[in-house]
């Protein structure tokens, strides 16, 4: 690895202009907010926290702009380090907004629970630079830079309602298997840097279509490595253990960040690792996507129906939708991944929704995430309720949602790549999953409320966030078309 | 108004206006109340001018709408109606408005979301009628699931839970298939839009699991034996106006499927089949038939009632399949398609009917069991005149349109196979049976106890309601030549079509 590394220094040779780091400005625009935010933090008292958080979500704000602008330009820059394209743009931008939203949902439920630390803001902002730096990746030192970046900042951010035992166990189980995934994944990039002979995806690509014998063997086996790591890290079944314990432990608010936004980070990784650098074996890849779909459609959806608890029950969701999002890459090519992208972006904002109304519902001493304690809700907030209906309603892909939509998209996929039965099993596990989101839709109607009443506080901004959250399944599922037309752009169709 | 944008209008005016009933608050019933039946009201005067337009000699698509709405996916906002679509959308206004006039002081809880669910429904079942991109009729068909699965859970009666989930799940996953046979087609063809559809060459083997993808998706919606077992759950436990709106249009809605998509797109597999769909229409008519006479439940025989008489709408249909194809029968063909549309129409008015007087009932003594009644018409005279009126028609009675979309089918089943006539002519006999019978023990004899003897006669916002039903019974019962002759240009047309082998 280390000669390789030398190999690619003695490449670095022509002088580096401010035009090579051009395309990494919204990249840089974060880092840099994230150390000036650590910096003001020192000098802010507890009263004026609420400037760091301001000051990140407009950092985040003003990165989305700028990739939406397209400022610095697209390329590829640092020897192949770093690749911006229309794929990475796409997925920048949407991330970036999501983890905005994030940031918004944090603030009341943080302070109310004396949770809130001047690092929290900051974390986000690495984290979500570790997850731009992945979606850009195009060298197998990237991916796992970026990777890592996002994932020691989501263990931090899990742990950081420290005396809170169930948030401990939580970070502790995210902890060690997520460095079980990180260590998978290392493993196979170095089986297939011993095969190619090159970190750089491209020049993998470009290398292991003419592999033959020991080399290939090498290939592959560093190929199952890197997707049971991807699997690891996406939370599809049976790689999904850690992911009902973390969702649950963690503060809501961490939960609907790390549920969210590096969903699409990791499709991002995926089809970097994937197709940018392993497309030549996509026979054997789109086989093992295949079945780790089926797995996680057929496990996500049934667990999910014993759960009492609604973290726990929309983790396992996430575990089939990540079923469902496989679909698309297992129906390949760019159709499939314009799908796959389209059903991440959703998923993103609708599990960004799903998490915001348990925050929403939540004050200190009262988590409001058992599925009980939404009984009755329709009786003393229709208009909750009703958001909340829209939400249940899209993830269980019912139409006009945007959940249907997306739905459509990778079955449509799974169609084209002649994945027929999959599509079936697909079907099926949607029909049983939604057997879990109606009864979140009839305690909510049917029931009459109980105990203690559920209260929103009224006048907060947060509200008008979670309104446009949600509302937005609903007007999307009528205007998708934009969404789908840029997905579709970004992978030349 | 012949430019106006007529079907959009009829269905995004119920739809907004719902949500504007919504927008009121539970608080202000009153004002939901009037607004609610202002916008139904509305909707119906808006449907007159679809029946006034319509151009009898043009058998194809009016009223047509048709613009991009997802370029990414070849998806089309594209809206039309023949005389199939008119005949129920009509249905469909009449109906809601009743629905929501029969529920004006039988609903006290939640009014303004009972009202702005009943409308958003409206407009939703309005878009399956009319709806040309197979997308968009998709989009439609499931979007029913939510607003019908509150009706019944919120509103409905002790075991609404178990029977709203039932019915959700039951039409959920009978429609995903139709969905991936959607998306087969389009990368197969290139288009959403079912007359492209219709005209795309499939093979025998294609055709067979795509039949099958659209008759477990319509088959569950009829109901057909053996997939109906959601509909007597469904029935007994939704509130009255949610089992009209079931009966009178949502069953419907199968019925019209199998014309819009079994019968054009996959016609050979349909004609292949054909025994099979019959068979199951004959067993849905003899066998749920007596299933229906030992009920001991009003709202349960009428369900079970409901599924005999759907059963006549399949026979009908695949009927006129196998005259065509067998012995080119066109002209009797036509007959079987305009019996069991006619059945359509008559069964919409007869079970709304029906489940109107369960109501009327059921608001007085809060109890659907027949041995909680006897000797009503003592008391309420008017109610009982009703009553033995649409269970005349509910038992197929000359006069009234029970007989005459029956009376069509069984000529037309004559001419395929004299037992599958016999067959299907038994439910003369079980349909007075149960029909008659239930008139005796809730309608006639004595007074059955101390709370009937209590019964008042009916007001005036149910005579109204079931005068109108009354009405339109006996109007397509006398003279159904209006409804037959919107809808023969169309019918006419898909005989035609059904001839064409698509090998």
């Amino acid at each position: 690895m280390i000669a390789g590394l030398m190999m690619q220094g003695t490449m670095a040779t022509q002088v580096r202009t401010l035009a090579d780091v051009a395309p990494l400005a919204p990249e840089l625009l974060v880092v840099l907010g994230a150390f000036a935010l650590l910096m003001l933090d020192l000098f802010l008292d507890e009263r004026r926290r609420i400037v760091t958080h301001a000051c990140a979500i407009a950092v985040l704000l003003a990165a989305t702009v700028m990739v939406a602008m397209g400022t610095g330009g697209q390329g590829t820059v640092m020897d192949g380090m770093f690749v911006r394209d229309d794929v990475a743009d796409v997925l920048k931008a949407t991330l970036l907004l999501v983890s905005a939203t994030a940031l918004g949902y944090m603030w009341t439920f943080m302070r109310e629970r004396s949770l809130y630390k001047g690092e929290l803001p900051v974390l986000v902002l690495f984290a979500t630079a570790g997850m731009m730096l992945l979606v850009s990746a195009g060298n197998l030192t990237m991916v796992y830079l970026g990777l890592e970046l996002l994932a020691l900042s989501s263990y931090a951010l899990v742990a950081i309602d420290r005396d809170s035992p169930l948030s401990s166990e939580a970070a502790m189980k995210y902890f060690v298997l997520g460095s079980l995934a990180s260590g998978m994944l290392l493993y196979g990039m170095s089986l297939l840097y011993g095969a190619a002979h090159t970190l750089d995806l491209a020049g993998i690509h470009a290398a292991i279509a003419s592999l033959d014998g020991d080399d290939r063997v090498l290939m592959l086996t560093g190929l199952v490595f890197l997707v049971v790591g991807i699997a690891f890290k996406f939370g599809a079944a049976p790689f999904h253990m850690w992911l009902p314990d973390t969702y649950h432990g963690a503060p809501t608010p961490i939960t609907l960040f790390i549920g969210s936004a590096p969903k699409l980070a990791a499709f991002g990784m995926t089809y970097r690792l994937l197709d940018s650098g392993l497309a030549p074996a996509g026979d054997q890849w789109h086989l093992l996507l295949a079945a780790l779909a089926a797995l996680s459609l057929a496990i996500g959806n049934v667990v999910a129906i014993a759960q009492t608890n609604l973290k726990r029950m929309l983790a396992y969701s996430t575990v089939s939708h990540v079923g469902f999002l496989f679909l698309g890459f297992a129906g390949g090519g760019p159709e499939g991944y314009a799908a796959a992208m389209f059903y991440a972006i959703s998923y993103a904002i609708m599990a960004a929704a799903a998490f915001g109304a348990i925050v929403l519902l939540s004050r200190r001493g009262f988590e409001a995430d058992r599925i009980d304690d939404f009984k009755g809700l329709n009786a003393r907030n229709p208009w909750m309720a009703g958001l909340v209906l829209c939400i249940m309603a899209s993830l269980a892909g019912v139409p006009p949602f945007l959940g249907f939509w997306a739905k459509l998209a990778v079955l449509r996929a799974a169609l084209q790549g002649d994945l027929l039965w999959l599509a079936i099993v697909g079907i099926v596990f949607a029909v049983i999953g939604a057997f879990y989101y109606l009864r979140v839709i009839k305690v909510m109607y049917f029931d009459e409320p109980a105990g203690e009443p559920l209260q929103v506080r009224p006048g907060k901004p947060l509200q008008v966030v979670f309104s446009i959250n949600a509302l937005a399944l609903l007007v999307l599922g009528f205007a998708w078309s934009p969404v789908m037309a840029w997905c579709q752009r970004a992978f030349g169709i | 108004m012949s430019n106006w944008p007529l079907l959009s209008l009829l269905i995004w005016l119920p739809i907004v206006g719902g949500g504007l009933v919504l927008a009121l608050g539970n608080d202000r019933a009153g004002a939901a109340r009037w607004l609610s039946l202002a916008i139904a009201v509305a909707a119906f005067a808006l449907s007159i001018p679809l029946f006034t337009g319509f151009d009898p000699a043009n058998a194809g698509l009016q009223f047509i709408e048709r613009r991009e709405w997802i370029p990414a996916y070849d998806i089309q906002y594209h809206l039309g109606a023949d005389g199939i679509s008119i005949a129920l959308i009509i249905l469909t206004t009449i109906t809601t408005a009743l629905v929501l006039v029969g529920a004006w002081g039988s609903v006290e809880k939640r009014v303004s979301q009972y009202f702005a669910t009943m409308l958003i429904l409206e407009g939703v079942m309005i878009g399956v009628f009319c709806a040309v991109d197979s997308i968009l009729f998709y989009a439609f068909f499931e979007g029913m699931l939510i607003p019908m699965f509150i009706i019944i859970g919120v509103w409905g009666g002790p075991r609404r839970v178990y029977a709203s989930v039932k019915f959700f799940l039951y039409t959920f996953l009978g429609s995903v298939f139709m969905l991936v046979g959607l998306i087969y087609l389009y990368l197969k063809g290139g288009s959403w839009q079912i007359p492209d559809l219709a005209a795309m060459p499939l093979t025998a083997g294609e055709q067979a699991w795509l039949f099958f993808a659209f008759l477990i998706a319509f088959a569950v919606k009829v109901p057909m034996f053996p997939v109906h077992t959601w509909l007597p759950d469904a029935h007994v436990e939704a509130p009255t106006g949610g089992s009209v709106i079931l009966a009178a249009i949502m069953l419907k809605i199968g019925g019209y499927g199998f014309l819009r998509f079994s019968l054009p797109i996959v016609p050979d597999a349909s004609h292949e089949f054909a025994w099979l769909v019959i068979a199951m229409s004959l067993i849905a008519i003899i066998y749920v038939g007596l299933v229906a006479l030992v009920q001991d439940d009003m709202k349960k025989l009428i369900a079970y009632s409901s599924i005999a008489h759907m059963g006549f709408v399949t026979l009908g249909t695949f009927i006129a399949l196998s005259l065509v194809r067998d012995a080119n029968h066109v002209d009797t063909a036509r007959l079987g398609l305009q019996g069991a549309m006619v059945q359509m129409v008559s069964h919409g008015f007869i079970s709304g009917a029906l489940f109107s007087c369960v109501g009327v009932l059921y608001d007085r003594m809060h109890s659907r069991r027949i041995a909680d009644y006897g000797g009503v018409a003592n008391v309420m005279p008017w109610f009982a005149t009703f009553w033995i009126f649409f269970a005349m028609a509910n038992s197929g009675l000359p006069g009234t349109s029970g007989f005459v979309g029956e009376f069509m089918v069984i000529l037309a089943s004559f001419q395929q196979h004299p037992l599958i006539a016999f067959g299907a002519a038994t439910t003369l006999l079980t349909g007075a049976g149960y029909s008659l019978w239930l008139a005796k023990r809730v309608i006639w004899g004595e007074v059955g106890n101390a709370h009937v003897a209590e019964l008042k006669d009916i007001n005036m916002r149910e005579w109204i309601v079931l005068g109108v039903f009354a009405a339109g019974v006996l109007l397509v019962g006398v003279w159904p030549k209006p409804l037959t002759d919107l809808m023969e240009p169309s019918i006419a047309q898909l005989a035609a079509q059904l001839a064409a082998s698509k090998l």
